[in-house]
């Protein structure tokens, strides 16, 4: 039962190190390895060897990679051109704003949702009329309604993202058992020491769930009002040069829209695990 | 009113459901828990234990009838009759420190470097030292147990209700934490209410057993537990406890009989009691 003979706990990069170490250790990384290249070997015979239908179009993953690091790209675009980064810059701008109004605003409303009755009873039938609209059918109001190109696409995103994160956070809280509750009426809580003690920390696990899938939202209905109306951005890199048809280019914008949306999902994640000490040590060291 | 009689409960009756439907779970309960006693509640299963924890401590009002804690009615759930509860409701997102100074905390009822140093003490009290900055998904079963009378403790209750604060456990944990609350209870007399569905335990742990009807609960019988202190769990096996065993059993099993005679839903749980009777 003695917790003595445990050395102190590593920090930083030590602790990084060594979890790297460990995660080699196990088949997770060469597995992961191994679906890609299968993936890509697929790939490859599918659109550049054996070019059957309906791949026969379709820009394998040798003539896309050597266009992506090419100095003097055929289509105009890839790692060593200006406009690459100008369009991963400004669909990450856009996200991050949208992202963060949507959380800013769904979280709160999620939190008062889920806690008062009364509150749910004037909101959730709103809600639940206006979140089943999909968000394409968003965009010419949209358009109608904002000047320009930045701030329809943002609305959009927003509002998809929006909706995932209120309806996930609403649940968060009413799957909180009711026994903290009591324990925290008993214990004399007033009702805000109750909100900002056992509301918001209760339903954090189904918070950080909801923003998971909501970046991933916000990340389609961006790249969907950015391919109608753009002047920049990932999903106008795809709309462009499909019409100008630059299929490789266009290819290359997709597969780049799966790196960043990936990265940007995973900060969502380990900004949870970070928010969520409890769950992370218990799971991840299995008890004391 | 006597001096010694913390909590009372006069005539006490609650029901559930609509009009026509309507369900009497307690009836005519009439009881008084002592001052530094363990008052131990026994009942057949389902006989509305439950309902009866709800009301001591304030989550439901009784219909008719009146609860009391030292001559005021309870009217709502406060820190004076506090709950330890069935299942762990530890705050799974606050480490065991975090976790016993909950209460005095939020209530700001104590300077801060005497909660600091009253909140060590109970956690050495209940042996979690070690444990004091792990989360409750990082502790055992009994460690869990344990935090839990710590929360409890700190507050410094008129009455501790526990709500078959054992159950859940296995054998040998259960065992340990008898003893390990015998020895608290000793050490420092606390008014206790102890609700439980195992008579042994009660036996062992209490002063008084209430023994309830079956539903809708009310005081069948009570049993004064004439044991020695300090006590163990050896006592068991003593012709004295055997005796009060033997008796609540058969109590117990004259209940239990009634809900059969209604319905065949309790015929596992009749089966099992009339097996160790």
């Amino acid at each position: 039962m003695s917790n003595q003979n445990v050395s102190s706990r590593p920090t930083g990069l030590q602790y990084f190190l060594y979890k790297s170490a460990k995660a080699l250790k196990t088949p997770t990384p060469y597995l992961a390895f191994l679906g890609i290249t299968l993936w890509l070997v697929t790939y490859y015979l599918l659109c550049e060897q054996w070019r059957i239908f309906p791949f026969y179009k379709v820009p394998g993953p040798l003539e896309v990679i050597t266009e992506w690091i090419n100095k003097d790209p055929i289509w105009g675009t890839s790692l060593f051109t200006e406009d690459y980064y100008i369009n991963i810059w400004v669909s990450c701008r856009r996200i991050f704003i949208a992202f963060a109004l949507a959380t800013g605003l769904g979280v709160p409303l999620g939190l008062f949702m889920g806690w008062s009755q009364k509150f749910k009873d004037y909101a959730f039938p709103i809600l639940e009329l206006l979140r089943p609209i999909p968000i394409l059918a968003w965009v010419p109001l949209a358009i109608v309604m904002f000047a320009g190109f930045e701030t329809p696409i943002i609305y959009l995103a927003t509002l998809a993202s929006f909706f995932v994160t209120a309806l996930n956070t609403m649940l968060g809280v009413e799957s909180i058992d009711e026994s903290y509750f009591r324990a925290a009426g008993c214990l004399g809580s007033k009702k805000h020491h109750i909100f900002l003690n056992v509301v918001v920390p209760g339903a954090l696990p189904y918070i950080f769930t909801g923003l998971q899938i909501s970046i991933g939202v916000a990340w389609f209905s961006l790249v969907a009002a950015e391919m109608i109306s753009g002047d920049y951005g990932l999903g106008y890199m795809i709309m462009d040069s499909y019409m100008v048809n630059k299929y490789t280019t266009m290819v290359m914008a997709m597969l780049t829209l799966g790196f960043v949306g990936w990265i940007t999902s995973a900060m969502v994640r380990s900004a949870g695990d970070r928010m969520m000490q409890w769950r992370e040590r218990a799971l991840g060291q299995g008890g004391a | 009113m006597n001096q010694s009689d913390v909590m009372i409960l006069e005539n006490v009756s609650k029901s559930f459901g609509e009009d026509w439907a309507r369900e009497s779970v307690v009836e005519n309960l009439s009881l008084t828990v002592k001052r530094d006693q363990l008052t131990a509640i026994v009942g057949p299963s389902g006989c509305g234990k439950s309902t009866i924890v709800n009301l001591l401590a304030g989550f439901e009002l009784p219909d008719e009838g009146r609860i009391t804690l030292e001559g005021k009615p309870v009217s709502g759930p406060s820190k004076d009759s506090l709950v330890v509860f069935q299942e762990t409701a530890l705050m799974p997102w606050l480490t065991t420190y975090q976790n016993v100074v909950f209460g005095p905390q939020l209530r700001g009822d104590m300077p801060k470097n005497e909660l600091k140093s009253a909140a060590e003490s109970i956690i050495d009290t209940v042996g979690l030292r070690e444990f004091r900055d792990k989360y409750p998904l990082q502790l055992s079963g009994g460690m869990q147990r344990r935090a839990e009378l710590a929360r409890a403790l700190i507050n410094q209750p008129l009455v501790m209700i526990m709500d078959e604060p054992f159950r859940g456990l296995d054998a040998m944990t259960r065992q340990l934490m008898q003893e390990f609350y015998l020895r608290l209870c000793e050490q420092e007399a606390r008014t206790n209410v102890f609700v439980t569905s195992e008579l042994e335990e009660a036996i062992i742990l209490a002063d008084s057993i209430v023994v309830l009807s079956n539903k809708p609960a009310s005081v069948r019988e009570m049993l004064q537990i004439d044991l020695p202190r300090p006590r163990n769990l050896d006592m068991l096996n003593s012709t004295e406890a055997y005796e009060y065993k033997r008796h609540a059993m058969e109590i117990l099993h004259e209940e239990a009989m009634k809900s059969f005679k209604g319905t065949d839903t309790n015929s596992d749980f009749l089966e099992a009691y009339s097996r160790r009777a």
